[in-house]
Protein backbone atom coordinates (compact mmCIF):
# COMPACT_ATOMS: atom_id res chain seq x y z
CA UNK A 1 0.00 0.00 0.00
CA UNK A 2 1.51 3.22 -0.87
CA UNK A 3 0.28 5.83 1.34
CA UNK A 4 -0.05 9.71 0.00
CA UNK A 5 -0.32 12.22 3.02
CA UNK A 6 -1.92 15.20 2.65
CA UNK A 7 1.20 17.26 2.43
CA UNK A 8 2.24 15.80 -0.02
CA UNK A 9 -0.95 15.95 -2.16
CA UNK A 10 -0.60 19.58 -1.60
CA UNK A 11 2.88 19.78 -2.93
CA UNK A 12 2.07 18.18 -5.81
CA UNK A 13 -0.64 20.86 -6.49
CA UNK A 14 1.72 23.51 -6.44
CA UNK A 15 4.42 21.73 -8.94
CA UNK A 16 1.55 21.26 -11.14
CA UNK A 17 -0.07 25.01 -10.89
CA UNK A 18 -3.26 23.70 -9.64
CA UNK A 19 -5.71 25.86 -6.89
CA UNK A 20 -6.85 22.73 -5.53
CA UNK A 21 -9.49 22.97 -2.47
CA UNK A 22 -9.52 21.58 0.75
CA UNK A 23 -11.78 18.20 -0.65
CA UNK A 24 -9.83 17.99 -3.59
CA UNK A 25 -6.86 17.36 -1.39
CA UNK A 26 -8.71 14.82 0.72
CA UNK A 27 -10.06 13.02 -2.53
CA UNK A 28 -6.82 12.84 -4.50
CA UNK A 29 -4.29 11.81 -1.25
CA UNK A 30 -6.86 8.57 -1.44
CA UNK A 31 -6.97 8.46 -4.91
CA UNK A 32 -3.63 8.45 -5.47
CA UNK A 33 -2.76 5.87 -3.13
CA UNK A 34 -5.47 3.70 -4.60
CA UNK A 35 -3.77 4.18 -8.09
CA UNK A 36 0.21 3.84 -7.61
CA UNK A 37 -0.55 1.00 -5.16
CA UNK A 38 -2.34 -0.70 -8.44
CA UNK A 39 0.23 0.47 -10.79
CA UNK A 40 3.19 -0.50 -8.53
CA UNK A 41 3.33 -3.86 -10.74
CA UNK A 42 5.96 -2.24 -12.79
CA UNK A 43 8.44 -2.39 -9.95
CA UNK A 44 8.41 -6.68 -9.78
CA UNK A 45 8.45 -6.98 -13.47
CA UNK A 46 11.04 -4.18 -14.39
CA UNK A 47 14.06 -5.71 -12.81
CA UNK A 48 17.81 -6.01 -13.97
CA UNK A 49 19.20 -4.27 -17.07
CA UNK A 50 16.52 -4.08 -19.15
CA UNK A 51 16.62 -0.71 -21.18
CA UNK A 52 13.91 1.48 -21.34
CA UNK A 53 11.41 2.74 -24.05
CA UNK A 54 10.59 6.33 -24.28
CA UNK A 55 8.90 5.91 -27.63
CA UNK A 56 7.54 3.46 -29.67
CA UNK A 57 9.69 3.96 -32.99
CA UNK A 58 13.51 3.90 -32.83
CA UNK A 59 13.36 7.51 -34.55
CA UNK A 60 16.25 10.28 -33.69
CA UNK A 61 17.09 13.25 -34.92
CA UNK A 62 14.46 13.68 -37.59
CA UNK A 63 15.17 17.45 -39.60
CA UNK A 64 12.81 18.61 -42.49
CA UNK A 65 14.04 21.06 -45.10
CA UNK A 66 15.18 24.43 -43.73
CA UNK A 67 12.89 26.45 -46.05
CA UNK A 68 10.02 29.81 -45.15
CA UNK A 69 6.98 27.96 -45.28
CA UNK A 70 3.57 30.28 -44.80
CA UNK A 71 2.98 30.88 -41.09
CA UNK A 72 0.63 32.97 -38.99
CA UNK A 73 0.29 36.38 -39.01
CA UNK A 74 0.31 38.79 -36.10
CA UNK A 75 -3.02 38.90 -35.58
CA UNK A 76 -4.15 35.32 -36.25
CA UNK A 77 -1.46 34.54 -33.43
CA UNK A 78 -2.87 37.06 -30.86
CA UNK A 79 -6.91 36.48 -31.33
CA UNK A 80 -7.21 34.24 -28.71
CA UNK A 81 -5.29 35.78 -26.28
CA UNK A 82 -7.11 36.63 -22.84
CA UNK A 83 -5.51 40.01 -22.98
CA UNK A 84 -3.58 41.70 -25.64
CA UNK A 85 -1.75 45.46 -25.16
CA UNK A 86 0.15 47.04 -28.10
CA UNK A 87 0.04 43.85 -29.88
CA UNK A 88 1.54 41.51 -27.09
CA UNK A 89 0.29 39.35 -24.84
CA UNK A 90 -0.70 41.33 -21.31
CA UNK A 91 0.29 38.71 -18.31
CA UNK A 92 -0.19 39.17 -14.44
CA UNK A 93 2.35 40.71 -12.61
CA UNK A 94 5.56 38.14 -12.94
CA UNK A 95 7.82 39.44 -10.52
CA UNK A 96 7.24 40.57 -6.80
CA UNK A 97 6.78 43.63 -5.13
CA UNK A 98 10.34 44.31 -3.74
CA UNK A 99 12.37 42.81 -7.42
CA UNK B 1 -34.57 9.64 -50.11
CA UNK B 2 -32.92 11.04 -46.58
CA UNK B 3 -33.48 7.66 -45.11
CA UNK B 4 -31.74 5.93 -48.67
CA UNK B 5 -28.69 8.54 -47.81
CA UNK B 6 -28.39 7.78 -44.30
CA UNK B 7 -28.73 4.23 -44.57
CA UNK B 8 -25.46 3.79 -47.15
CA UNK B 9 -22.65 2.82 -47.02
CA UNK B 10 -19.97 5.63 -47.15
CA UNK B 11 -18.39 3.68 -49.92
CA UNK B 12 -21.60 3.54 -51.83
CA UNK B 13 -22.31 6.99 -51.23
CA UNK B 14 -19.15 8.36 -52.47
CA UNK B 15 -20.14 6.69 -55.79
CA UNK B 16 -23.82 7.74 -55.60
CA UNK B 17 -22.06 11.10 -55.59
CA UNK B 18 -19.60 10.83 -58.01
CA UNK B 19 -22.37 9.43 -60.56
CA UNK B 20 -24.45 12.22 -59.90
CA UNK B 21 -27.28 10.47 -58.56
CA UNK B 22 -27.22 12.41 -55.23
CA UNK B 23 -25.74 15.59 -55.10
CA UNK B 24 -23.51 16.85 -51.80
CA UNK B 25 -25.20 18.93 -50.90
CA UNK B 26 -28.49 16.75 -50.26
CA UNK B 27 -26.74 14.57 -48.32
CA UNK B 28 -25.25 16.91 -45.72
CA UNK B 29 -29.19 17.98 -45.37
CA UNK B 30 -29.82 14.50 -45.08
CA UNK B 31 -27.10 14.02 -42.16
CA UNK B 32 -27.86 17.61 -40.81
CA UNK B 33 -31.70 16.96 -40.32
CA UNK B 34 -30.46 13.51 -38.94
CA UNK B 35 -28.79 15.20 -36.44
CA UNK B 36 -31.40 17.88 -35.14
CA UNK B 37 -33.82 14.89 -35.32
CA UNK B 38 -31.73 12.61 -32.64
CA UNK B 39 -28.73 14.18 -31.45
CA UNK B 40 -30.83 15.56 -28.11
CA UNK B 41 -31.42 11.85 -27.34
CA UNK B 42 -27.67 10.74 -27.93
CA UNK B 43 -25.75 13.85 -27.36
CA UNK B 44 -22.77 13.02 -29.74
CA UNK B 45 -22.06 16.56 -31.10
CA UNK B 46 -20.49 19.58 -29.32
CA UNK B 47 -20.81 21.34 -32.07
CA UNK B 48 -22.88 21.66 -35.51
CA UNK B 49 -23.41 24.69 -37.51
CA UNK B 50 -25.43 24.03 -40.74
CA UNK B 51 -24.19 26.96 -43.01
CA UNK B 52 -20.91 25.73 -42.59
CA UNK B 53 -21.53 22.22 -43.33
CA UNK B 54 -23.46 23.02 -46.33
CA UNK B 55 -20.67 25.55 -47.60
CA UNK B 56 -18.42 22.18 -47.86
CA UNK B 57 -21.00 20.80 -49.30
CA UNK B 58 -21.75 23.10 -52.02
CA UNK B 59 -17.76 22.93 -52.98
CA UNK B 60 -17.91 19.61 -53.84
CA UNK B 61 -20.66 19.76 -55.59
CA UNK B 62 -18.71 22.84 -57.75
CA UNK B 63 -15.81 20.47 -58.19
CA UNK B 64 -17.69 18.07 -59.66
CA UNK B 65 -19.64 20.95 -61.78
CA UNK B 66 -16.24 21.59 -63.05
CA UNK B 67 -15.25 18.35 -64.26
CA UNK B 68 -12.68 17.53 -61.75
CA UNK B 69 -12.29 13.92 -60.98
CA UNK B 70 -13.57 13.39 -57.56
CA UNK B 71 -11.82 10.91 -54.48
CA UNK B 72 -13.88 8.05 -53.38
CA UNK B 73 -15.09 9.68 -50.51
CA UNK B 74 -15.84 13.43 -51.99
CA UNK B 75 -18.88 14.88 -50.45
CA UNK B 76 -19.07 12.16 -47.53
CA UNK B 77 -19.96 13.10 -44.33
CA UNK B 78 -17.89 13.08 -41.71
CA UNK B 79 -17.96 13.60 -38.10
CA UNK B 80 -14.71 14.67 -36.37
CA UNK B 81 -13.60 14.02 -33.04
CA UNK B 82 -13.10 17.52 -30.70
CA UNK B 83 -9.42 17.08 -30.20
CA UNK B 84 -8.70 18.18 -33.74
CA UNK B 85 -7.66 21.45 -34.50
CA UNK B 86 -10.61 22.85 -36.74
CA UNK B 87 -10.46 26.92 -38.73
CA UNK B 88 -13.92 27.06 -38.97
CA UNK B 89 -15.08 25.41 -35.92
CA UNK B 90 -14.48 25.87 -32.01
CA UNK B 91 -11.86 23.46 -30.53
CA UNK B 92 -12.55 22.38 -27.27
CA UNK B 93 -10.86 18.64 -26.40
CA UNK B 94 -14.01 19.04 -23.89
CA UNK B 95 -12.69 21.13 -21.37
CA UNK B 96 -13.34 24.36 -20.20
CA UNK B 97 -10.40 25.28 -20.89
CA UNK B 98 -10.26 26.13 -24.30
CA UNK B 99 -14.00 26.79 -24.25
CA UNK B 100 -15.00 28.63 -27.27
CA UNK B 101 -11.61 28.63 -28.60
CA UNK B 102 -11.44 28.81 -32.04
CA UNK B 103 -7.96 27.49 -33.55
CA UNK B 104 -5.96 29.71 -36.17
CA UNK B 105 -4.68 26.33 -37.95
CA UNK B 106 -6.27 22.70 -39.46
CA UNK B 107 -4.50 19.60 -37.94
CA UNK B 108 -3.05 17.48 -40.80
CA UNK B 109 -5.79 15.12 -40.26
CA UNK B 110 -8.80 17.95 -40.73
CA UNK B 111 -7.18 19.45 -43.78
CA UNK B 112 -6.40 16.46 -45.80
CA UNK B 113 -10.41 15.75 -44.97
CA UNK B 114 -10.97 18.69 -47.11
CA UNK B 115 -8.70 17.97 -49.91
CA UNK B 116 -10.38 14.45 -50.17
CA UNK B 117 -13.42 16.54 -50.18
CA UNK B 118 -15.43 15.05 -46.83
CA UNK B 119 -17.36 17.16 -45.54
CA UNK B 120 -17.20 17.88 -41.69
CA UNK B 121 -20.37 18.00 -39.85
CA UNK B 122 -19.02 18.93 -36.94
CA UNK B 123 -17.40 18.31 -33.84
CA UNK B 124 -17.91 15.33 -31.19
CA UNK B 125 -18.27 15.18 -27.76
CA UNK B 126 -15.22 12.98 -25.92
CA UNK B 127 -13.27 12.47 -22.32
CA UNK B 128 -11.76 15.81 -21.78
CA UNK B 129 -8.36 16.08 -23.44
CA UNK B 130 -8.84 12.29 -24.91
CA UNK B 131 -8.91 11.00 -20.99
CA UNK B 132 -11.19 8.45 -20.40
CA UNK B 133 -13.31 5.40 -21.44
CA UNK B 134 -17.01 6.40 -21.27
CA UNK B 135 -17.09 10.11 -22.77
CA UNK B 136 -18.07 11.23 -19.09
CA UNK B 137 -15.19 13.15 -18.26
CA UNK B 138 -16.51 16.00 -20.88
CA UNK B 139 -17.32 18.98 -19.03
CA UNK B 140 -20.13 19.84 -21.42
CA UNK B 141 -22.51 16.96 -21.76
CA UNK B 142 -23.40 13.15 -21.52
CA UNK B 143 -23.22 11.06 -24.52
CA UNK B 144 -25.48 8.19 -24.63
CA UNK B 145 -24.69 4.85 -26.24
CA UNK B 146 -27.46 4.15 -28.99
CA UNK B 147 -27.97 0.22 -28.74
CA UNK B 148 -29.07 1.39 -24.33
CA UNK B 149 -29.10 4.99 -23.75
CA UNK B 150 -28.61 4.26 -20.23
CA UNK B 151 -25.18 2.84 -20.80
CA UNK B 152 -21.94 4.57 -22.26
CA UNK B 153 -20.65 5.05 -25.62
CA UNK B 154 -17.08 4.06 -24.63
CA UNK B 155 -14.21 6.91 -24.59
CA UNK B 156 -12.38 8.85 -24.81
CA UNK B 157 -14.01 9.42 -28.79
CA UNK B 158 -17.58 8.53 -27.46
CA UNK B 159 -19.34 10.96 -28.94
CA UNK B 160 -17.67 10.15 -32.43
CA UNK B 161 -18.47 6.55 -32.09
CA UNK B 162 -22.25 7.50 -30.96
CA UNK B 163 -22.70 9.26 -33.73
CA UNK B 164 -21.68 6.58 -36.01
CA UNK B 165 -23.73 4.18 -34.32
CA UNK B 166 -26.84 6.68 -34.60
CA UNK B 167 -26.70 7.17 -38.23
CA UNK B 168 -25.21 10.63 -37.34
CA UNK B 169 -22.60 10.25 -39.63
CA UNK B 170 -21.24 7.78 -42.10
CA UNK B 171 -17.80 8.07 -40.65
CA UNK B 172 -15.96 9.60 -38.08
CA UNK B 173 -12.40 10.27 -36.59
CA UNK B 174 -10.76 9.63 -33.31
CA UNK B 175 -7.46 9.51 -31.65
CA UNK B 176 -6.51 6.40 -29.55
CA UNK B 177 -3.82 6.86 -27.08
CA UNK B 178 -4.60 3.60 -24.88
CA UNK B 179 -7.80 1.70 -26.54
CA UNK B 180 -10.04 5.47 -27.51
CA UNK B 181 -10.73 4.52 -31.06
CA UNK B 182 -10.93 0.39 -30.17
CA UNK B 183 -12.96 0.41 -27.26
CA UNK B 184 -15.53 2.75 -28.30
CA UNK B 185 -16.09 0.80 -31.91
CA UNK B 186 -16.56 -2.36 -29.67
CA UNK B 187 -18.96 -1.25 -27.53
CA UNK B 188 -21.07 0.77 -30.06
CA UNK B 189 -20.75 -2.47 -32.69
CA UNK B 190 -18.67 -0.24 -35.05
CA UNK B 191 -14.89 -0.84 -36.87
CA UNK B 192 -12.15 0.93 -35.14
CA UNK B 193 -8.90 1.35 -36.04
CA UNK B 194 -5.57 2.29 -34.13
CA UNK B 195 -2.90 2.55 -37.02
CA UNK B 196 0.97 2.08 -36.50
CA UNK B 197 1.85 4.69 -34.19
CA UNK B 198 3.79 7.18 -36.51
CA UNK B 199 1.33 6.06 -39.66
CA UNK B 200 -1.25 9.22 -39.16
CA UNK B 201 -0.49 13.06 -38.44
CA UNK B 202 -0.62 14.11 -34.58
CA UNK B 203 -0.06 17.91 -35.77
CA UNK B 204 -3.13 20.09 -34.73
CA UNK B 205 -4.11 16.85 -32.57
CA UNK B 206 -4.55 18.63 -28.93
CA UNK B 207 -1.55 16.57 -26.81
CA UNK B 208 -2.54 13.97 -24.43
CA UNK B 209 0.24 11.76 -24.33
CA UNK B 210 2.77 12.34 -27.32
CA UNK B 211 4.61 8.72 -27.69
CA UNK B 212 1.03 7.03 -28.11
CA UNK B 213 -1.61 9.39 -29.27
CA UNK B 214 -2.51 8.02 -33.06
CA UNK B 215 -5.82 9.32 -35.15
CA UNK B 216 -7.48 6.59 -36.92
CA UNK B 217 -10.94 6.31 -38.35
CA UNK B 218 -14.58 4.57 -37.18
CA UNK B 219 -16.92 3.38 -39.29
CA UNK B 220 -19.98 1.00 -39.71
CA UNK B 221 -18.03 -1.73 -41.75
CA UNK B 222 -14.56 -2.18 -42.59
CA UNK B 223 -14.25 -1.31 -45.80
CA UNK B 224 -15.49 2.13 -45.39
CA UNK B 225 -12.75 2.42 -42.39
CA UNK B 226 -9.95 1.83 -44.49
CA UNK B 227 -11.09 4.26 -47.34
CA UNK B 228 -11.08 6.71 -44.22
CA UNK B 229 -8.37 5.62 -42.85
CA UNK B 230 -5.93 5.92 -46.44
CA UNK B 231 -7.76 9.39 -46.98
CA UNK B 232 -5.89 10.83 -44.07
CA UNK B 233 -3.28 8.87 -43.02
CA UNK B 234 0.61 9.08 -44.52
CA UNK B 235 3.72 11.38 -43.84
CA UNK B 236 3.49 14.67 -42.77
CA UNK B 237 6.74 16.75 -42.13
CA UNK B 238 5.21 18.80 -39.41
CA UNK B 239 4.97 15.44 -37.31
CA UNK B 240 8.48 14.50 -35.97
CA UNK B 241 7.11 11.23 -35.27
CA UNK B 242 5.45 10.47 -38.45
CA UNK B 243 6.52 7.85 -40.79
CA UNK B 244 8.24 8.85 -43.79
CA UNK B 245 7.14 5.51 -45.75
CA UNK B 246 3.49 4.89 -48.07
CA UNK B 247 0.75 4.10 -46.45
CA UNK B 248 -0.48 0.65 -46.40
CA UNK B 249 -2.33 -1.24 -48.91
CA UNK B 250 -5.70 -1.25 -46.29
CA UNK B 251 -8.43 -0.62 -49.00
CA UNK B 252 -7.28 -3.36 -50.70
CA UNK B 253 -7.12 -5.45 -47.76
CA UNK B 254 -10.31 -4.65 -47.04
CA UNK B 255 -12.09 -5.66 -50.20
CA UNK B 256 -9.94 -8.83 -50.34
CA UNK B 257 -10.15 -10.32 -46.62
CA UNK B 258 -9.50 -14.11 -47.03
CA UNK B 259 -7.94 -15.59 -44.17
CA UNK B 260 -6.65 -18.83 -46.00
CA UNK B 261 -3.28 -20.13 -44.50
CA UNK B 262 -2.80 -16.89 -41.77
CA UNK B 263 -1.27 -18.03 -38.43
CA UNK B 264 -3.33 -16.20 -35.75
CA UNK B 265 -1.87 -16.17 -32.37
CA UNK B 266 -4.33 -15.74 -29.14
CA UNK B 267 -3.14 -13.94 -26.31
CA UNK B 268 -3.39 -15.97 -23.15
CA UNK B 269 -3.01 -12.57 -21.07
CA UNK B 270 -6.09 -10.83 -22.78
CA UNK B 271 -8.63 -13.45 -22.05
CA UNK B 272 -9.69 -15.78 -19.07
CA UNK B 273 -11.79 -15.01 -15.83
CA UNK B 274 -12.06 -11.37 -15.39
CA UNK B 275 -13.94 -11.34 -18.76
CA UNK B 276 -18.13 -10.89 -18.66
CA UNK B 277 -19.20 -14.51 -20.23
CA UNK B 278 -21.03 -13.03 -23.33
CA UNK B 279 -17.69 -11.39 -24.24
CA UNK B 280 -15.82 -14.93 -24.32
CA UNK B 281 -18.61 -16.85 -25.72
CA UNK B 282 -18.61 -14.52 -28.67
CA UNK B 283 -14.99 -13.91 -29.06
CA UNK B 284 -14.07 -17.79 -28.85
CA UNK B 285 -17.19 -18.55 -31.65
CA UNK B 286 -15.05 -15.99 -33.97
CA UNK B 287 -11.75 -17.85 -33.75
CA UNK B 288 -13.63 -21.14 -34.31
CA UNK B 289 -15.07 -19.02 -37.28
CA UNK B 290 -11.47 -17.94 -38.73
CA UNK B 291 -10.27 -21.58 -38.57
CA UNK B 292 -13.39 -22.90 -40.58
CA UNK B 293 -12.49 -20.18 -42.79
CA UNK B 294 -8.63 -21.55 -42.95
CA UNK B 295 -6.53 -19.51 -40.82
CA UNK B 296 -4.26 -21.79 -38.27
CA UNK B 297 -5.25 -20.85 -34.98
CA UNK B 298 -2.40 -20.99 -31.83
CA UNK B 299 -2.45 -19.77 -28.14
CA UNK B 300 0.80 -18.14 -26.63
CA UNK B 301 1.93 -16.29 -24.39
CA UNK B 302 2.97 -12.25 -23.89
CA UNK B 303 3.98 -12.66 -20.20
CA UNK B 304 4.45 -8.77 -19.80
CA UNK B 305 1.09 -7.51 -20.95
CA UNK B 306 0.03 -8.44 -17.43
CA UNK B 307 1.86 -5.17 -16.61
CA UNK B 308 0.95 -3.24 -19.28
CA UNK B 309 -2.05 -1.24 -17.60
CA UNK B 310 0.28 -0.31 -14.74
CA UNK B 311 2.76 1.04 -16.53
CA UNK B 312 0.11 2.83 -19.41
CA UNK B 313 -1.20 4.63 -16.10
CA UNK B 314 2.49 5.91 -15.18
CA UNK B 315 3.61 6.28 -18.66
CA UNK B 316 0.69 8.32 -20.28
CA UNK B 317 -0.08 10.47 -16.70
CA UNK B 318 3.68 11.61 -17.05
CA UNK B 319 3.75 12.88 -20.41
CA UNK B 320 -0.17 14.30 -20.31
CA UNK B 321 1.41 16.61 -17.03
CA UNK B 322 4.17 17.86 -19.49
CA UNK B 323 2.05 18.52 -22.16
CA UNK B 324 -0.81 20.28 -20.35
CA UNK B 325 1.70 22.88 -18.74
CA UNK B 326 1.23 24.53 -21.88
CA UNK B 327 -1.79 25.96 -20.26
CA UNK B 328 -0.92 28.28 -18.44
CA UNK B 329 -3.83 31.22 -19.24
CA UNK B 330 -0.96 33.79 -21.22
CA UNK B 331 -1.61 33.06 -24.59
CA UNK B 332 -4.89 31.47 -25.37
CA UNK B 333 -7.71 29.66 -23.29
CA UNK B 334 -9.19 30.60 -20.32
CA UNK B 335 -7.94 33.22 -17.77
CA UNK B 336 -8.99 33.18 -14.16
CA UNK B 337 -8.60 35.73 -11.42
CA UNK B 338 -6.52 38.33 -13.61
CA UNK B 339 -7.48 41.35 -11.57
CA UNK B 340 -4.11 42.90 -10.70
CA UNK B 341 -3.78 41.82 -7.04
CA UNK B 342 -2.63 38.37 -8.51
CA UNK B 343 0.68 37.72 -9.53
CA UNK B 344 0.78 35.22 -13.13
CA UNK B 345 1.42 32.20 -10.76
CA UNK B 346 -1.68 32.78 -8.71
CA UNK B 347 -3.67 33.24 -11.85
CA UNK B 348 -2.34 30.38 -13.54
CA UNK B 349 -3.18 28.37 -10.68
CA UNK B 350 -6.73 29.39 -10.01
CA UNK B 351 -7.24 29.08 -13.61
CA UNK B 352 -5.91 25.47 -14.41
CA UNK B 353 -7.83 24.14 -11.15
CA UNK B 354 -11.27 25.91 -12.84
CA UNK B 355 -10.66 25.04 -16.17
CA UNK B 356 -9.73 21.11 -15.60
CA UNK B 357 -11.89 18.49 -14.24
CA UNK B 358 -11.55 16.26 -11.50
CA UNK B 359 -9.58 13.07 -14.23
CA UNK B 360 -7.43 15.63 -15.83
CA UNK B 361 -6.33 16.96 -12.19
CA UNK B 362 -5.81 13.39 -10.80
CA UNK B 363 -3.36 12.39 -14.11
CA UNK B 364 -1.51 15.87 -13.71
CA UNK B 365 -0.67 15.29 -10.27
CA UNK B 366 -0.31 11.35 -10.75
CA UNK B 367 2.47 12.14 -13.41
CA UNK B 368 3.73 14.87 -11.65
CA UNK B 369 4.68 12.38 -8.85
CA UNK B 370 5.95 10.02 -11.33
CA UNK B 371 8.39 12.16 -12.32
CA UNK B 372 9.71 13.58 -9.58
CA UNK B 373 13.04 13.00 -7.89
CA UNK B 374 13.04 10.11 -5.60
CA UNK B 375 10.47 8.59 -7.22
CA UNK B 376 11.38 9.04 -10.80
CA UNK B 377 13.47 5.31 -11.11
CA UNK B 378 10.86 3.56 -9.19
CA UNK B 379 8.00 4.55 -10.93
CA UNK B 380 8.63 6.22 -14.85
CA UNK B 381 11.33 4.38 -14.77
CA UNK B 382 10.27 1.07 -14.39
CA UNK B 383 7.23 1.95 -16.38
CA UNK B 384 9.26 2.61 -19.49
CA UNK B 385 11.47 -0.69 -18.99
CA UNK B 386 7.88 -2.44 -18.82
CA UNK B 387 7.54 -0.74 -22.18
CA UNK B 388 10.60 -2.61 -23.82
CA UNK B 389 9.46 -6.12 -22.59
CA UNK B 390 6.22 -5.22 -24.28
CA UNK B 391 7.78 -4.97 -27.83
CA UNK B 392 9.99 -7.64 -26.99
CA UNK B 393 6.82 -10.05 -26.64
CA UNK B 394 5.30 -8.28 -29.33
CA UNK B 395 8.34 -9.24 -31.54
CA UNK B 396 8.50 -12.59 -30.03
CA UNK B 397 5.10 -13.23 -31.12
CA UNK B 398 5.12 -11.81 -34.51
CA UNK B 399 8.13 -14.39 -35.61
CA UNK B 400 5.56 -17.25 -35.22
CA UNK B 401 2.22 -15.53 -36.23
CA UNK B 402 1.09 -13.31 -38.55
CA UNK B 403 -1.76 -11.36 -35.95
CA UNK B 404 -2.79 -11.38 -32.69
CA UNK B 405 -6.43 -11.39 -31.14
CA UNK B 406 -7.82 -10.77 -28.23
CA UNK B 407 -11.50 -9.44 -27.20
CA UNK B 408 -11.25 -5.70 -27.51
CA UNK B 409 -12.60 -5.14 -24.03
CA UNK B 410 -13.32 -7.44 -21.34
CA UNK B 411 -17.20 -6.25 -20.89
CA UNK B 412 -19.77 -4.75 -23.25
CA UNK B 413 -21.07 -1.43 -22.35
CA UNK B 414 -21.23 -0.39 -19.01
CA UNK B 415 -23.76 1.81 -17.27
CA UNK B 416 -23.66 5.61 -17.11
CA UNK B 417 -22.39 6.53 -13.74
CA UNK B 418 -21.47 2.93 -12.80
CA UNK B 419 -17.74 3.59 -12.86
CA UNK B 420 -17.79 7.62 -12.40
CA UNK B 421 -16.15 7.24 -8.77
CA UNK B 422 -13.86 4.34 -9.35
CA UNK B 423 -11.11 5.32 -11.46
CA UNK B 424 -9.08 1.78 -11.49
CA UNK B 425 -12.06 0.04 -12.50
CA UNK B 426 -12.46 2.68 -15.32
CA UNK B 427 -9.25 2.28 -16.41
CA UNK B 428 -9.46 -1.45 -16.48
CA UNK B 429 -11.93 -0.83 -19.92
CA UNK B 430 -8.79 -0.66 -21.75
CA UNK B 431 -6.93 -3.71 -20.47
CA UNK B 432 -7.13 -5.54 -23.74
CA UNK B 433 -5.81 -2.50 -26.09
CA UNK B 434 -3.13 -0.62 -24.34
CA UNK B 435 0.02 -3.22 -25.23
CA UNK B 436 -0.36 -2.03 -28.93
CA UNK B 437 -0.30 1.69 -27.59
CA UNK B 438 2.93 1.07 -25.85
CA UNK B 439 4.72 -0.99 -28.68
CA UNK B 440 2.88 1.31 -31.47
CA UNK B 441 1.28 -1.15 -33.72
CA UNK B 442 -1.49 -1.33 -36.05
CA UNK B 443 -4.44 -2.85 -33.90
CA UNK B 444 -8.28 -2.77 -35.20
CA UNK B 445 -11.89 -3.59 -33.42
CA UNK B 446 -14.35 -5.25 -35.50
CA UNK B 447 -17.66 -6.60 -34.11
CA UNK B 448 -18.44 -10.30 -33.67
CA UNK B 449 -21.62 -10.26 -32.49
CA UNK B 450 -23.76 -9.74 -29.34
CA UNK B 451 -23.44 -10.57 -25.76
CA UNK B 452 -26.67 -12.96 -24.94
CA UNK B 453 -27.01 -11.79 -21.66
CA UNK B 454 -27.25 -8.32 -22.58
CA UNK B 455 -27.40 -8.24 -26.04
CA UNK B 456 -25.02 -5.38 -26.70
CA UNK B 457 -22.07 -5.71 -29.10
CA UNK B 458 -18.53 -7.38 -28.41
CA UNK B 459 -15.79 -6.44 -30.16
CA UNK B 460 -12.73 -8.79 -31.69
CA UNK B 461 -9.42 -7.26 -31.54
CA UNK B 462 -7.04 -8.04 -34.46
CA UNK B 463 -2.92 -6.81 -33.81
CA UNK B 464 -0.53 -6.83 -36.47
CA UNK B 465 3.18 -5.61 -36.77
CA UNK B 466 4.24 -2.04 -37.25
CA UNK B 467 3.36 -0.98 -40.67
CA UNK B 468 1.19 -4.16 -41.51
CA UNK B 469 -2.23 -2.29 -40.97
CA UNK B 470 -3.66 -4.47 -44.12
CA UNK B 471 -3.00 -7.52 -41.95
CA UNK B 472 -5.87 -6.32 -39.51
CA UNK B 473 -8.68 -5.03 -41.91
CA UNK B 474 -7.97 -8.46 -44.01
CA UNK B 475 -9.00 -10.52 -41.35
CA UNK B 476 -11.76 -7.91 -40.32
CA UNK B 477 -12.97 -8.09 -43.63
CA UNK B 478 -12.82 -11.80 -43.40
CA UNK B 479 -15.01 -11.94 -40.01
CA UNK B 480 -17.39 -9.30 -41.49
CA UNK B 481 -18.25 -10.73 -44.27
CA UNK B 482 -18.73 -14.88 -42.43
CA UNK B 483 -21.04 -13.32 -39.80
CA UNK B 484 -22.95 -11.41 -42.16
CA UNK B 485 -23.34 -14.27 -43.81
CA UNK B 486 -24.61 -16.43 -40.86
CA UNK B 487 -26.30 -13.33 -38.87
CA UNK B 488 -27.43 -10.82 -41.23
CA UNK B 489 -26.52 -7.16 -40.43
CA UNK B 490 -25.43 -6.39 -36.95
CA UNK B 491 -25.91 -3.19 -36.80
CA UNK B 492 -29.40 -3.37 -38.01
CA UNK B 493 -30.61 -5.04 -34.67
CA UNK B 494 -29.58 -1.08 -32.83
CA UNK B 495 -32.54 0.67 -32.06
CA UNK B 496 -31.02 3.45 -33.85
CA UNK B 497 -30.49 1.78 -37.54
CA UNK B 498 -31.39 3.64 -40.75
CA UNK B 499 -31.49 0.80 -43.13
CA UNK B 500 -31.83 2.38 -46.61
Amino acid sequence: MTAITRDEVAHLARLSRLALDESELDTLAAQLGDILTAVAKVQEVAKGDIPPSSHALPLTNVYRPDEVGPGLTHEQAMAAAPAVEDQRFRVPRILGEDE
Amino acid sequence: MVSDIVGMTAARLGEAIREGQVSAEETATAYLDRIEAVDGRIGAYLHVDRETVLEQARAVDARRAAGEELGPLAGVPVAHKDVFTTKDMPTTSASRILEGWRPPYDATVTARLREAGLVILGKTNMDEFAMGSSTENSAYKVTRNPWDTDRVPGGSSGGSSAAVAAFEAPLATGTDTGGSIRQPAAVCGLVGAKPTYGGSSRYGVIAFASSLDTPGPFARNVLDAALLHEAFSGHDPRDSTSIDAPVPQVVEAARRGDVEGLRVGVVKELDGDGFQAGVRQRFHETLELLESLGAKVVELSCPSFDAALSAYYLIAPSECSSNLARFDAMRYGLRVGDDGTRSAEEVMSLTRAQGFGPEVKRRIMLGTYALSSGYYDAYYGSAQQVRTLIKRDFDAAFENVDVLVSPTTPTTAFSIGERADDPMAMYLADLCTIPSNMAGNASLSVPCGLAPEDGLPVGFQIMAPALADDRTYRVAAAVESALTERDGDLLSRNPYAVTG
